[in-house]
């Protein structure tokens, strides 16, 4: 076997494994472009644009959470504490700004790091560990704020309002994560880790590689994520108490129409990046033609479910074809 | 109780095989109604592999089988069941969280309108269950709440309680007290009466001489003899299990024998592993035999760190102070690693490519500040593939298409590049063809010959002694003998594997 086919070989996985996802993108742009009136229109991407970042950069914690096979429900609440902590601080206690978004992304490690401490000390699933964390977190969050929303009025203006390239700062925030996450898990033994935890975790114990470690640092990373998507999420919707709710299964649905294996060991960051541009041009194509909720909602889990059984098939083809899953 | 009840049931010529392993070859075998037959032989022998295709959990490649002189293939247990034939297996098949009645009357539960009737369910399993002496336990306590021997019972019981022609006990008395082995062995006797034909396998050959009737002793798959029970002695019996062929050694190194690398002293680790003191030298192969469930993959999991130990100390490379081990982290850091038995549940990552599985335990080696250098760990790849000739299309095909015996070697070039000075091989030929076998063997020479110490559990006798330097044995858990090349004979080794089931020892004994 020499380098270039190797070289060839990884070229052609590498297309494979992003390809499918963009055609079924370009496909969906094209569906509405033709049913939806003025569908392609500097507007409705601009209101895509603005409606990705927060759930990109959640998205990409919860692709490595179930990389390790894990599963992460607390994310919506996460980012409505860590939100409202952050409007709390910076509004009611008039805390200078740096020391407000760190105690906004404390939060958000602490949330993490509790759920991970939890599930790694006392081996609980993290199903069970995250589902206590949804309701804790999301009680504090109407504590901190007295469940009203705290109003930032012009306080996070400068996230909202400078742009690159033509790109908001989120937008392009979310894009740099979604590059460095995937590399993190391409190219790095903490990516190695995540995947040989997802696959084997017993064999990598007895390779003698402590797995616990690395899955405190994946859900304290989740954990991390949230707090800096909900600075974004915030700067547009007001430290709103409900904030985040039911994000995480759409979060996981982005996730899983990216491919990611829910029995770990399988994954990528960029697919999952796909995975919700396919759900918010679903989302605002559908509004776009008058869809109502239930329509909406109908279709949008429909697609889950055929991403799902298209991925078991893609799966199996590229196992038969010999390359690596 | 006697051999001239009629003839239940009759096979002729089986044949099985699984991959490059002949399990069976052309088995005859003859059960009478009401009668005891009891088989025997080693480890692999095939005495599993002859009852599971009785019961119909696996079909023969060759050969037939007559029922009460009908033709019987049975394609599935169920089947099986069905006609009559109940196999109580050493893996049990209960439910923990169901009731000792429910279990028993899984199949039947008696009901109306679909809701269960417990009270006449839990009279029915009282009865079933006073007849295997377990009148003291209440059939509505949860199975997963009964101790192992308990359990066996239930199931034996639920074997019973059925349309039962034959019953076949696979090692039934392993985990049972004598009491309960006593109420084993009156149920087995009320079956025979009632014309049931018992296949009775076990390792305890002063229970086979007291309750068989016909001995079939089988040796690599092959029938040796069929014979009546009375009048065979032991001795008889293990003279025939073993062949008395050795095959020459494989090749001598010069000086086994270096420092001293690993010393138990004392070990005791659950309730399989008593009291193990034994001593591994660099540049030495010990052999590691026993019996199914004597303690050996219990022990190398205990030195491993994988396993909690009870009491006694490991001492590392000549040190007098015992080294804590208490997780496989520790004790890859102190060099120690342990090819497991399982390799493609506990040892690789099969969707995994070759290198993965290769650089794992050992990635700073291939990576700077936390990132992987692909081409260093590529030629790392490369560089073991050549060295062990390990067949494959490169470093990157996925672990989980090669072969056994390659992947097998995957996981001996891991523990190779993480340069650990204790390796410990769990059956490391387990369903591997012959020909990648010696390269094993010659593998494990290899290492030894580099000063590495090696210790090597085998079931299979032929292979320690053509490998090994010294072998060891355990029975029960506990060290019995412990030979030198010069001294190997397989009957001695043989003996001191079954000594602990002859006479319970307290104390071990060196030959």
């Amino acid at each position: 076997m020499t380098k270039s086919t190797t070289f060839v070989s990884r070229l052609t996985g590498l297309l494979a494994d992003y390809l499918g996802m963009a055609v079924a993108l370009v496909i969906l742009l094209l569906v509405f472009g033709r049913i939806a009136d003025n569908f392609y229109s500097w507007d409705t991407f601009r209101n895509i644009a603005d409606q990705v970042p927060d759930i990109t950069i959640i998205a990409v914690g919860m692709t490595f959470v179930l990389i390790i096979a894990g599963i992460d429900l607390s994310v919506g609440s996460i980012l409505a504490l860590s939100g409202a902590v952050l409007g709390v601080t910076l509004v009611q206690l008039h805390w200078p700004l740096p020391l407000a978004m760190a105690s906004c992304l404390g939060v958000g490690l602490l949330c993490g790091l509790l759920n991970g401490g939890l599930v790694v000390a006392w081996g609980l699933p993290s199903f069970i560990v995250t589902l206590g964390m949804l309701e804790i977190a999301r009680g504090a969050t109407y504590l901190v704020t007295s469940s009203r929303t705290v109003y930032l009025f012009d306080g996070l203006n400068w996230v909202t309002d400078y742009s690159f390239l033509g790109l908001s700062v989120p937008f392009v925030l979310a894009i740099a994560v979604v590059l460095l996450a995937q590399l993190v898990l391409s190219f790095t033994v903490f990516g190695r880790y995540m995947i040989a935890i997802g696959t084997n975790e017993q064999a990598l114990r007895l390779s003698g590689i402590s797995p616990g470690r690395i899955k405190l640092a994946v859900f304290v990373l989740s954990g991390l994520l949230c707090a800096v998507a909900s600075i974004i999420h915030t700067a547009h919707y007001q430290a709103n108490p409900n904030n985040g709710q039911g994000l995480e299964l759409q979060a996981i649905a982005a996730v899983v129409i990216g491919g990611t294996s829910l029995m770990g060991g399988r994954g990528s960051v960029i697919n999952t990046f796909f995975g919700v541009l396919i759900i918010k041009v679903l989302e605002t194509g559908l509004a776009q033609v008058g869809a109502q909720e239930p329509t909406k909602r109908l279709i949008t889990g429909l697609v889950i479910v055929a991403a799902v059984i298209l991925d078991y098939y893609r799966h199996r083809l590229r196992k038969s074809s010999g390359l690596p899953g | 109780m006697t051999e001239s009840g009629y003839i239940l049931f009759e096979a002729r010529g089986l044949s099985k095989s699984f991959g490059p392993v002949q399990a069976l070859s052309a088995v005859d075998l003859v059960l009478r109604s009401g009668t005891v037959h009891a088989l025997v032989g080693e480890n692999g022998a095939g005495k599993s592999s002859l009852s599971k295709i009785i019961a119909g959990i696996q079909p023969p490649d060759a050969g037939q089988m007559q029922l009460e002189g009908q033709s019987f293939a049975p394609s599935n247990r169920r089947q099986a069941e069905h006609a009559g034939i109940r196999m109580v297996m050493q893996e049990l098949n209960l439910i923990d969280n169901l009731s000792v009645a429910e279990n028993i009357f899984l199949d039947q539960l008696p009901s109306r309108f679909g809701f269960v009737r417990y009270p006449t369910l839990n009279r029915s399993a009282r009865e079933v269950m006073s007849r295997v002496g377990l009148e003291e336990i209440s059939p509505s306590a949860a199975v997963g709440s009964l101790g192992v021997g308990t359990r066996q019972m239930v199931e034996i019981a639920a074997g019973l309680s059925r349309n039962c022609r034959i019953l076949i006990l696979d090692e039934p008395t392993a985990s049972l007290a004598d009491r309960e082995a006593g109420l084993l062995f009156r149920q087995i006797h009320q079956a025979c009466q009632r014309g049931v034909a018992v296949v009775y396998i076990s390792h305890r050959i002063d229970e086979i001489l007291r309750i068989a009737d016909e001995v079939t002793i089988l040796r690599d798959g092959r029938v040796v003899s069929t014979q009546l029970a009375r009048g065979l002695t032991a001795d008889e019996i293990i003279r025939s299990m073993v062949g008395r062929d050795l095959p020459p050694r494989q090749q001598t190194r010069s000086a086994a024998g270096g420092a001293v690398a690993l010393r138990l002293d004392c070990l005791c680790a659950g309730p399989k592993v008593r009291d193990v003191s034994m001593e591994l030298h660099r540049g030495e192969i010990l052999g590691l035999a026993g019996l199914m469930g004597s303690g050996r993959t219990e022990l190398a999991r205990a030195i491993f760190g994988a396993d909690p130990i009870d009491s006694g100390s490991i001492y590392l490379y000549g040190s007098d102070r015992p080294e804590r081990i208490r997780s496989p982290r520790q004790a890859v850091r102190n060099g120690i690693a342990l090819l497991t038995e399982d390799r493609k549940q506990q040892g690789l990552f099969l969707p995994q490519s070759i290198r993965y599985n290769i650089s794992l335990p050992r990635l700073d080696s291939c990576s700077r500040l936390g990132v992987i250098n692909s081409a260093r760990e590529q030629s790392i790849g490369e560089q073991y593939i050549e060295s062990l000739s390990i067949r494959c299309s490169g470093p990157d095909q996925p672990v989980g298409q090669l072969s056994g015996g390659n992947q097998q070697k995957v996981v001996i070039a891991k523990w190779l590049l993480r340069d650990c000075e204790i390796l410990i091989f769990d059956e490391p030929t387990r369903g591997i063809d012959v020909g990648a076998k010696f390269e094993i063997y010659r593998l494990l020479s290899d290492l030894a010959s580099r000063g590495k110490a090696v210790l090597f559990i085998s079931s299979d006798l032929k292979e320690l002694t053509a490998v090994c330097d010294r072998i060891a044995v355990l029975s029960a858990g506990r060290l019995t003998a412990t030979f030198t090349a010069q001294d190997y004979s397989e009957q001695a080794i043989t003996e001191a594997a079954f000594r602990e089931h002859l006479n319970p020892s307290s104390g071990e004994v060196r030959s």
